[in-house]
């Protein structure tokens, strides 16, 4: 059992939660992430270590609730306990001293990009931070950004904070700016949002870096349902990745396989008292 | 009672029938499908034994259960001196007695098979297995051993693993498993069907081992939680069975459309996550038509799975014919009542989807047998032209599986073979002092008591290793 210390609502359904667990706190590197089984006859649900605290044994997850397994994570107050945490699973992020470096961040991947951004700008890189989301409440972490960042840009798809448009509309000034054009572009968030990054930085020929969320059960390799295309070849992005070069992603495989149960999730989503189905966030694909 | 038999009689008693679910029957559900003998029969079985001095049978099985000793003590109605037997030389009979290949080890060395089919060694041993766990009150209770003062760490908890703990706890050392998932038992768990071995045997086995002081810890994936560098620097011996979970992939177009599954995925959420349980939230495809790729174990496991999630039609193809299956004789014929359709000589192309990225059908390539390969067995042959192509909605890949790099790559100066299993002398000894290995990781997939015997090999040279130590 795995204890939760703490558990602040962020954003609509998106919480972060501090959780002991000490062996993993130790062991973990940028980038990783957890099998989470919230108890008997649960989902293994794979979620992003977004910090770690060795000495007082705990580990920060931010998790969005978009299904029930979601849900039950989120919902688990302070005090109470998950039964099943597995990892640090998947490679570390490889950091480079690239010099400017773009950060975008979408949704709840924004809180994955955060100990990402922080350890590229420790390594001595210059950080721009671009954060989007649907509107000012879902907009989370721009402060805790901004602390490390030489600039926050920030984009609203209802204009309620910052720009409105999407995070490509200021990840194309960025580029435009030959004073602050970045040299490796880190993009985390909804797969359509990591596509667009991606097209967009393509033909500069920026690198560009992703972290893909196919869906996973063990996270060690073992069932090869998280396979992912990069290139030509088929990798299992739990062990060869979450991280990718974006340019080489089949971001169209992605999508349609993460569709691959739409219809069982729907029913499950379905039979949840209607209270609990209105906390659902719709994500897209 | 069998004093009163003579030497006629013994011959003239036939092989007993596993009482069975009816195939149609048990074609929709997950229930065990071998029901277990009576007492009554399992007594009269074991009145088959001659008792042979030579005791052939003894020496095909790996770990080398006292065969006619257990069966003499059945044949007695002495049921406790019976599990005694057994149990002192096998950590798992109940799995065993299910799962083990008897056919090609024990039983193939009967002196009776030749002309009235071998004593059901296999049938017996599961009998007894199963009265000690009714019965746990009528065994002896064998004195708690001396601590030893000694700790070992056993990477993995599949019978390779669990045998270990065992064997290693009687002997008083003090055992932690370390099991990456998050329950116990490995193959037993998350690949063997709840139909061929009820799940509750393996929790029983699992609370033996816990009974005895072994200290079992989920979660914890050595190579990425903890290295093998500290287990060792906080165990004075460390046993590595890990098991060769990596799934070999076909390598075809089409192989990541939805719909198309690893034996290893579809086999896990079914038995590990519960996919075939309705109050499970685990999801998965329930195919109308599904074509499982293989001839082991593991396709027969998939295919007869794909028929109880409501198949229609679920099929085993297999590139070379029949008598080269890997598969158990039982569970090939066990298929084939539950009508599962065999197409034989045939390898998969490609594999076909439709625009929504969906699975809609194999092509397939026919094959004939050439000469034999290194295995031995003939060597299938594509035939020039021949193709055809099958409409199926699931495909699952059983060809195999490989050794998982995830421990050993953190363990750079452990010795491997090429292939990435782990080598070991034939007392299980890798090359680096204190650790062991055996099971699936250093054979490749193999069996489940092969498993066990590398397991119990293994515990005697830690044993002598943390002796010479003291
Ligand atoms: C490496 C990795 C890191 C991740 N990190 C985070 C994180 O830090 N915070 C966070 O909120 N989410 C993260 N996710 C996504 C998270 O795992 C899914 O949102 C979650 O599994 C959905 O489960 P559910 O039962 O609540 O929803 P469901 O009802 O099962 O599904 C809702 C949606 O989630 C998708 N989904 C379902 N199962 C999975 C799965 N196992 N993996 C990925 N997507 C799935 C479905 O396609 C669907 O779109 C990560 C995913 C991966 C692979
Ligand atoms: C579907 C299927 C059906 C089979 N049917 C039969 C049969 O009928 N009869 C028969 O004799 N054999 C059968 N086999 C083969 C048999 O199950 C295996 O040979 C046997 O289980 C091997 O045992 P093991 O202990 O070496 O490994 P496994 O059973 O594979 O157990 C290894 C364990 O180690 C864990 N592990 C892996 N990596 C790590 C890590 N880094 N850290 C911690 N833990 C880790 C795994 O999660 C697993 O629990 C079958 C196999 C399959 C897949
Ligand atoms: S363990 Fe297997 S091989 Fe040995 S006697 Fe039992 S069934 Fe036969
Ligand atoms: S070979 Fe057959 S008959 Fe002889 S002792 Fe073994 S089981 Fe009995
Ligand atoms: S999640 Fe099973 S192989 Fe990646």
């Amino acid at each position: 059992m795995f204890e939760v210390l703490q558990n602040d609502t962020l954003a609509p359904n998106v919480h972060r939660l501090v959780i002991r667990a000490p062996r993993i706190a130790k062991a973990r590197k940028s980038g990783q992430f957890v099998i989470v089984h919230p108890e008997q006859g649960g989902e293994r649900i794979p979620l992003t270590i977004a910090d770690a605290d060795p000495q007082a044994g705990t580990i920060t997850l931010f998790v969005q609730a978009v299904g029930p397994s979601t849900l039950q994570i989120v919902g688990t107050p302070a005090g109470g306990s998950l039964q099943d945490i597995a990892g640090p699973l998947g490679k570390e992020t490889e950091i480079e001293r690239w010099g400017r470096v773009a950060c975008v961040g979408g949704g709840v991947g924004t809180a994955v990009l955060y100990p990402l951004a922080r350890a590229l700008a420790d390594a001595d890189n210059e950080v721009t931070t671009i954060i989007g989301g649907r509107a000012k409440p879902f907009i989370i972490l721009a402060d805790e950004l901004a602390e490390f960042s030489r600039e926050v840009l920030i984009t609203t798809e209802d204009g309620s904070l910052g720009r409105q448009g999407f995070v490509t509309n200021a990840l194309q000034e960025l580029i435009d700016d030959p004073e602050r054009c970045p040299q490796a572009i880190f993009a985390v968030g909804p797969v359509p949002m990591m596509r667009a990054v991606c097209e967009l930085s393509r033909p500069y020929g920026i690198k560009t870096i992703v972290s893909l969320n196919p869906i996973m059960i063990d996270g060690t390799g073992m069932c090869g349902g998280c396979r992912v295309k990069i290139g030509n070849e088929t990798k299992f992005a739990c062990v060869d990745g979450p991280e990718f070069d974006g340019h080489q992603v089949d971001f169209a495989l992605l999508v349609d396989r993460l569709t691959m149960y739409r219809e069982q999730e729907a029913k499950l989503i379905g039979e949840l008292p209607p209270e609990l189905q209105k906390k659902i966030i719709k994500v897209k694909k | 009672m069998k004093k009163n038999l003579s030497h006629k009689e013994i011959m003239a008693i036939k092989r007993v029938k596993m009482p069975e679910q009816d195939a149609q029957e048990r074609s929709r559900n997950f229930k065990e499908v071998n029901l277990g003998l009576s007492k009554e029969q399992a007594i009269r079985e074991a009145q088959r034994c001659l008792q042979c001095k030579s005791q052939p049978c003894v020496d095909g099985c790996p770990v080398r259960v006292r065969i006619p000793e257990f069966i003499e003590a059945l044949a007695e109605g002495d049921l406790p001196e019976a599990a005694h037997i057994l149990l002192a030389d096998n950590t798992l009979p109940a799995v065993c007695g299910r799962v083990c290949p008897q056919e090609d080890q024990c039983e193939i060395r009967c002196v009776r098979g030749a002309k009235s089919g071998p004593v059901a060694i296999g049938y017996l041993e599961r009998f007894v297995a199963d009265w000690a766990m009714e019965h746990p009150e009528e065994l002896p209770t064998g004195s708690t051993p001396q601590a030893s003062g000694k700790s070992v760490a056993v990477v993995g908890s599949g019978p390779a693993g669990l045998t270990m703990a065992g064997e290693l706890a009687h002997m008083g050392h003090s055992v932690t498993i370390f099991e990456a998932l998050h329950d116990t038992g490995g193959v037993l768990r998350y690949g063997i069907p709840e139909f061929r071995l009820p799940k509750r045997i393996v929790d029983l086995e699992v609370t033996r081992l816990q009974n005895l002081g072994v200290t079992i810890e989920c979660n914890i994936i050595v190579g990425k939680t903890m290295t093998l560098e500290e287990l060792s620097e906080q165990f004075d011996a460390v046993f590595i069975g890990n098991g060769a979970g990596l799934p070999v992939m076909l390598d075809l177009d089409g192989e990541n459309l939805k719909g198309v599954y690893s034996a290893n995925e579809y086999l896990t959420r079914v038995n590990l996550m519960g996919a075939w349980r309705s109050d499970f939230p685990t999801p998965i495809i329930h195919g109308r038509q599904v074509a499982v790729i293989g001839g082991g174990n593991t396709a027969m496991d998939a295919v007869r799975t794909a028929r109880r999630l409501g198949a229609e039609r679920a099929i085993i193809l297999y590139r070379r014919s029949e008598a080269e299956m890997p598969a158990r004789i039982e569970e090939i014929i066990h298929a084939k009542e539950e009508g599962i359709e065999f197409i034989l000589l045939a390898a998969p192309l490609e594999i076909l989807g439709d625009e929504q990225g969906w699975v809609t059908g194999l092509r397939c390539q026919k094959m004939e047998l050439g000469e034999p390969d290194a295995s031995g067995r003939r060597r299938p042959v594509p035939i020039a032209g021949a193709t055809f192509e099958l409409e199926v909605d699931v495909v699952v890949n059983a060809i195999g599986t490989r050794a998982n790099p995830l421990l050993t790559a953190t363990a750079p100066n452990l010795k491997l073979s090429r292939k990435g299993n782990i080598e070991t002398d034939s007392t299980g000894a890798t090359n680096l002092p204190g650790v062991f290995a055996g099971g699936d990781i250093v054979r490749g997939g193999a069996t489940v008591i092969l498993a066990m015997g590398d397991g119990k090999n293994a515990a005697a040279a830690i044993d002598a290793y943390l002796n010479k130590g003291a």
